[in-house]
């Protein structure tokens, strides 16, 4: 019998530690065991305290989250992706589970048999060493340069420590590097160069018997080789800055810092005890302070314009998640909070579709726009849902349509395929560029908005409410201004058509019962629940888009924003609009620390688990609703429509 | 008088009546506690008479993970051979992988899937092939209970006037939505893999409210 898929899963973990250690046969043998198994978002593997199960496991797609329950509290220990290994546990010894495992996206693993596997790693030593680095420190892949700081010295206990994550970044323990890559005062400045170039490091450490004697780095080259004040044969002992500052382990971020701008150095050297005098047992750079602070707007910002892969764009779209997570913990104003989450997810959209162009053989035929629609058009997408997009190309000469189209039609393919790779979900009205409907030339939209709002039936009303609020993620800005203002043209003094988009905005009608009681989801899987989306955002949303289009106000999406221009271009209605304005932006924090919390689109609400002060700020927002939609029924003469 | 329920004398071979005996214990009710059987065939064309398997490939799930022990893969020897097909699945005749003949394999599937319940892509296919493969060897149709992921898919996508639900998905498609690797597309083993990982994929996509089992999945 042939082997296909088992020679395709040997393929896949021939890629990753331990497996590629091991030899073809070994892992062919181990392959045709594996066990291939499917989670849903948000299920648990298992948990602390269960048994430990027959196999160890391999990411294959998608992330796992490992997690301890602190008092009530989850806390992350670690987010294992492509490649990782985790569940070790059962393999060393015959105890319990002390994490959960927890799918934090739709996850396909591969499930190796320790009885298996035990045999093959009790051969090979490198095979076991790494499975015992992996256990023992918080990172299961002691080779990853991201988590070098991690990797454990022999003075460590075996058993990890937990920490916990919640402190203030500056006071968490500054990452250490272990390995450290030394060298004799006596090598000359070119060996030490030539060691730095290979393990790609700016800077070495210069060691007698262990003990720090000074630092060369690649400034030191420049100052004093490159000038000409010291010959490449020298020995790096004339250059190195001395004596080394030391300091000992348990340096906070903080700490470090500070030492490091007093000194004017990048790097700390640590010891046993903290002087010069003991055995170095890491170091301490600048750099590293500053990927780990991964959680700052501006290196997240740079790291997504550097990005090379989607992969890497998927792992900083993860460190984006935590740092709305620290923005709504802090209590910062969402205004400031949608609109950082909205620059950074815009600039992931650009750096997949500037890729995208570069991978297709030839250039672009003619200019583009890609729009992006709905909740990031509105820049409201705090969580990342589905995704809804379209591409508007220049007009071509009518021979060259379908070709240009065809054209448009592959980088759409591209990019959002990467999208949903990154996180964003395919939209499951396939509103996105990569369907022909939505792929059009100026003309063609023209003409497509024509259709739709001469003649508005449900799903036309449907389709320009989405395609209203947009907002240019790429691209020639002109083509969009172009077809909004077309789009104001047809829609100027159109009467009937502000009367259908009226009757649609009032279709969700206010939110509170008789009795001032929520209306709750009726049947269906949400049955008790409250719908957030449906009865508070939507209607909302769908009041701003109706007034700012009756006002012809080009390039505004964000409800908040609408109603505050709303606010200023009738000041009889001043007082409403800011009243919708302040409540858009709570039902929108409200769904994101839901969705947060429950790992969900924070679309359904549990009533039961509001506070007393939440349902009374719940029920003040929509008490606006009501009277924004008493003003679009009277101004637009919907009645007949209803 | 005739006894309607005597058996007919039936001179059907023992290794059928070891499948059709396995039918005489009831499917279970829940998802997990089924062995679902994912296969795939690879032939000389598309016309159930006049062309032929050159393989079946196939994977079992257990308690919704795939069991890469318990798959099947094999290759058939065919006197129909059909040049325009060997560019899809580069099987080309007389190639020198080990090969059955037609009767074994379809014996061999038979033992391999018991009462399984069988999934495939556009099963009426794959189940065609090799019912008129049995129908050659003077035997019945497969008595399993088969479900289709395509119209399985289908359940999944939204009730919307915006798409057009009647559409027949093609497993490449199915593929790029789930972002499956479709790495040994087109050989039976390979196609098999995928269509099990979309499988999954989808039970986990229709059992939103977490109650979905085996009677529910057959009226999607």
């Amino acid at each position: 019998m042939k082997n296909t898929i088992a020679s395709r899963i040997a393929d896949f973990l021939k890629n990753y530690p331990p497996f590629n250690l091991l030899k073809k046969e070994d892992l062919l043998i181990i392959s045709k065991q594996v066990k291939v198994k499917y989670l849903e978002k948000g299920k648990r593997l298992f948990s602390e305290g269960d048994i430990g199960h027959k196999r160890f496991y391999v990411v294959n797609k998608g992330a796992i989250s490992l997690e301890r329950d602190n008092n009530g509290k989850r806390e992350t220990i670690d987010k294992c992706d492509e490649g990782d290994i985790f569940g070790l546990r059962p393999l060393f010894a015959k105890e319990n589970y002390l994490i959960n495992a927890i799918a934090e996206e739709e996850t396909i693993l591969y499930a190796i048999p320790i009885k298996k596997f035990k045999p093959l790693s009790e051969e090979n030593k490198e095979v076991n060493n790494f499975l015992i680095q992996s256990f023992a420190s918080n990172t299961r892949n002691p080779y990853s340069e991201a988590h070098k700081g991690k990797l454990i010295s022999e003075k460590e206990p075996v058993e990890s420590q937990y920490k916990p994550n919640n402190n203030l970044f500056e006071l968490q323990p500054a990452p250490v590097t272990r390995k450290v890559v030394m060298t004799s005062p006596e090598t000359t400045i070119k060996a030490a160069a030539q060691l730095m170039s290979k393990k790609k490091v700016g800077s070495v450490l210069v060691v007698e018997d262990n003990i720090a004697k000074g630092i060369v780095t690649d400034e030191d080259f420049r100052d004093m080789v490159a000038t000409g004040a010291y010959g490449i044969e020298t020995p790096v002992s004339k250059i190195m800055a001395s004596p080394v500052i030391c300091y000992p382990q348990g340096l906070t971020i903080a700490q470090a810092q500070l030492t490091m701008m007093k000194h004017h150095i990048n790097h700390i050297c640590i010891t046993e005890d903290g002087t010069p005098n003991t055995k170095v047992v890491g170091i301490l750079s600048e750099h590293d302070i500053m990927v780990s602070e991964g959680h700052n707007p501006s290196v997240l910002m740079k790291a997504i314009q550097r990005s090379n892969n989607t992969n890497e764009l998927k792992k900083i779209r993860h460190k984006i998640t935590l740092l709305l997570r620290g923005f709504l913990a802090s209590n910062i104003p969402l205004n400031h909070i949608s609109r950082i989450i909205f620059e950074l997810n815009d600039a992931t959209i650009k750096r997949i579709i500037e890729r995208c162009i570069k991978k297709l053989p030839t250039p672009l035929p003619c200019d583009f726009t890609w729009i992006s629609l709905g909740s990031q058009g509105r820049k409201e997408q705090l969580l990342q849902t589905d995704q809804d997009n379209a591409l508007i190309f220049e007009d071509v000469p009518e021979e060259k349509l379908e070709e240009t189209r065809a054209y448009f039609l592959e980088l759409a393919r591209k990019v959002n395929k990467r999208l949903n790779i990154i996180g964003y979900e395919y939209c499951p009205a396939e509103m996105m560029a990569k369907n022909p409907k939505y792929c059009l030339s100026l003309s063609e939209w023209k003409e497509q908005f024509t259709k739709w709002i001469i003649d508005p039936g449900n799903d036309e009303i449907l389709l320009c409410s989405i395609f209203f609020d947009f907002d240019i993620s790429y691209g020639n800005v002109n083509l969009s201004n172009a077809l909004a203002d077309h789009i104001f043209l047809l829609t100027k003094d159109n009467r009937k058509f502000y009367a259908v988009m009226g009757a649609t905005t009032l279709r969700n009608p206010s939110p509170l019962g008789f009795f001032r009681q929520f209306l709750l989801e009726e049947d269906g899987e949400n049955k008790d629940f409250f719908d957030i989306k449906k009865r508070g955002i939507t209607p909302l949303t769908d009041a701003g888009r109706l007034l700012i289009l009756y006002h012809q106000v080009k390039n505004i999406s964000n409800t908040a924003e609408r109603f505050e221009k709303l606010a200023q271009l009738e000041p009889n209605n001043k007082e409403l609009f800011l009243s919708c304005a302040y409540a858009s932006k709570v039902l929108l924090k409200f769904r994101t620390q839901h969705g947060l919390e429950n790992r969900n689109s924070g679309r359904f609400i549990d009533l039961e688990n509001l506070s007393k002060e939440e349902k009374i700020k719940l029920k003040r927002c929509f008490k606006s609703i009501r009277q924004v939609q008493e003003l679009i029924k009277y101004r637009f003469e919907v009645t007949p429509y209803i | 008088m005739l006894n309607l329920f005597k058996k007919k004398p039936d001179n059907l071979p023992e290794f059928w009546h070891d499948y059709e005996v396995k039918f005489q214990e009831k499917l279970p009710k829940e998802i997990e506690e089924t062995r679902f059987v994912v296969l795939d065939t690879e032939t000389t064309g598309f016309d159930l008479k006049k062309d032929r398997m050159l393989s079946i490939g196939a994977v079992a799930i257990n308690n919704k993970s795939i069991d890469i022990a318990d798959g099947f893969e094999e290759y058939i020897s065919q006197e129909t051979f059909n040049p325009k097909t060997v560019k899809i699945h580069g099987i080309i005749q007389n190639e020198r992988i080990k090969t059955l003949s037609e009767e074994e394999a379809v014996k061999a599937f038979l033992e391999y899937i018991g009462n399984s319940v069988l999934v495939a892509h556009h099963a009426g296919f794959d189940l065609g092939m090799i019912n008129e493969a049995l129908t050659r060897m003077g035997l019945p149709k497969l008595k399993n209970k088969v479900l289709d992921t395509v119209n399985l898919y289908r359940g999944t996508r939204i009730i919307s006037n915006l798409i057009n639900r009647e559409k027949s998905y093609s497993l490449d498609e199915i593929a790029e939505t789930y972002n499956i690797d479709i790495r040994d597309r087109h050989t039976a083993a390979g196609d098999a893999f995928i269509t099990a990982i979309a499988f999954l994929t989808i039970l986990g996509k229709l059992n939103t409210d977490g109650k979905l089992n085996l009677k529910k999945l057959f009226r999607v």
